[in-house]
């Protein structure tokens, strides 16, 4: 059963195949090509704060996809139909952020090799940005899928989730945009550690979530 | 070994629905091949009934006992609306093993809407194909909920139809529905008559 709904998950939300599209993906790029023109093509400041912009533009794609991640699921009922075959919601929130982590994570890994070459960043500046999205997106994930799955059933879900998952992805930022500034690894270890922590957490957060959901 | 049989009991049910209670002490007990009619206006707590006995959400008071595997129809149908209605069954069918989908499409006049995405479905249709979805489960327990709703008289006389197949062999059904209903040997009572009296409420 999880295996044919890590299918179902995967085909909903993988950009070009399912529904969801590449719009994340996209927007990433879009701020990465317009932050060239808006301070100007110097070499210097870019190598300095390229990788910070790589990272803001990281962490605003992962607002995107979070109002269909859970709320449309809810609606129709396919979470209820679940559990009378007897899967548990921690379950379904577990598949449904591994299937939100390859839908979002590897493919924005690809897009930051053009981003980076917009944005002039190479060499171990540009390692250093794809080990920290690497260790940093699923943390993100993971704390997308909670507040998707905590803002499902209000009206005004979509706005706050944004607003919601800004603060709470500081500390991935601070020592994954960090690491740049530093040129350190060490701070990567950090973001690994918050991503992992984040990651075991959410499938019971949002698993609580969403049968809090249905008594309302 | 065989299965035990299958039941579903509640006993002194009370739900509530916000601050609301909506009944109380709804205390009874289906054995295998028993239909059950649930009548009641709307918003007199079918549904909220409904989902207490397929344990969904917590009544507030007493408690819900089952024997078997549950299959539950309501107004939202599982099914993902960008899909091709055929494809969308699929994934339920393989979920449940379904056996012979086609010919469970083909009972329910679904066979021609398969590549019909979910989402242009008229009402009917896609409480046909949410129909669909639940006989091929093949579960002894059958909720459902408004089953008639949106259905044309001959829709309706399937519905009737499944159930009765059902329950003859061995199956149980209760069925919330504001409309009148016509089984053999269906038993029925109104969710009004458990009712709080007004001072409770």
């Amino acid at each position: 059963m999880i295996a044919a709904l890590l299918r179902r998950d995967l085909a909903q939300f993988f950009p070009f195949t399912g529904s969801g599209a590449a719009l994340p993906v996209v927007f990433f790029v879009a701020v990465a090509m317009l932050f060239p023109f808006a301070v100007g093509p110097d070499a210097n400041l870019m190598l300095k704060t390229g990788g910070g912009v790589v990272w803001i533009a990281a962490l605003l794609a992962a607002i995107l996809p979070l109002e269909r991640l859970v709320a449309r699921d809810i609606e129709l009922g396919f979470f209820d139909q679940l559990k009378l075959r007897g899967l548990a919601e921690e379950a379904m929130m577990a598949v449904r952020l591994i299937a939100h982590w390859l839908s979002f994570g590897p493919p924005l890994l690809l897009a930051t090799f053009p981003a980076a070459a917009l944005l002039k960043i190479e060499g171990e500046t540009l390692e250093i940005l794809l080990l920290g999205l690497l260790a940093g997106t699923p943390g993100l994930a993971a704390i997308g899928l909670m507040i998707a799955a905590l803002t499902a059933s209000l009206r005004a879900g979509a706005a706050l989730s944004g607003l919601l998952l800004i603060p709470l992805a500081l500390p991935i930022l601070i020592f994954g945009a960090g690491a740049l500034a530093r040129m350190d690894r060490i701070s990567l270890g950090f973001v690994a550690a918050i991503s992992l922590a984040l990651v075991a957490i959410a499938p019971f957060a949002a698993g609580a979530a969403i049968r809090a959901a249905r008594e309302n | 070994m065989q299965a035990p049989p299958p039941f579903l009991a509640a006993d002194n049910l009370a739900c509530r629905r916000g601050e609301r209670l909506l009944f109380k002490r709804l205390s009874f007990r289906l054995e295998a091949g028993a239909a059950c009619h649930v009548t009641g206006a709307n918003g007199a707590g079918k549904t909220t009934l409904i989902r207490a006995l397929a344990g969904l959400t917590t009544p507030y008071a007493g408690e819900v006992r089952r024997e078997g595997g549950l299959a539950l129809l309501e107004e939202r149908s599982g099914l993902d609306p960008d899909l091709p209605l055929g494809k969308a069954l699929a994934f339920w069918f393989g979920l449940d093993g379904a056996q012979e989908p086609d010919g469970i499409m083909a009972a329910l006049r679904l066979t021609d809407l398969a590549e019909v995405p979910v989402r242009y479905l008229s009402t009917g249709q896609k409480k046909r194909a949410a129909l669909a979805r639940m006989v091929s489960q093949r579960a002894p327990v059958w909720l459902l909920d408004e089953p008639l709703s949106g259905l044309d008289t001959a829709s309706q006389g399937l519905v009737s139809a499944l159930v009765q197949d059902h329950c003859a062999g061995g199956g149980i059904a209760l069925i919330a529905s504001h409309q009148p209903l016509d089984l053999p040997a269906m038993t029925s009572f109104a969710i009004e008559d458990h009712a709080p009296a007004e001072e409770e409420a």
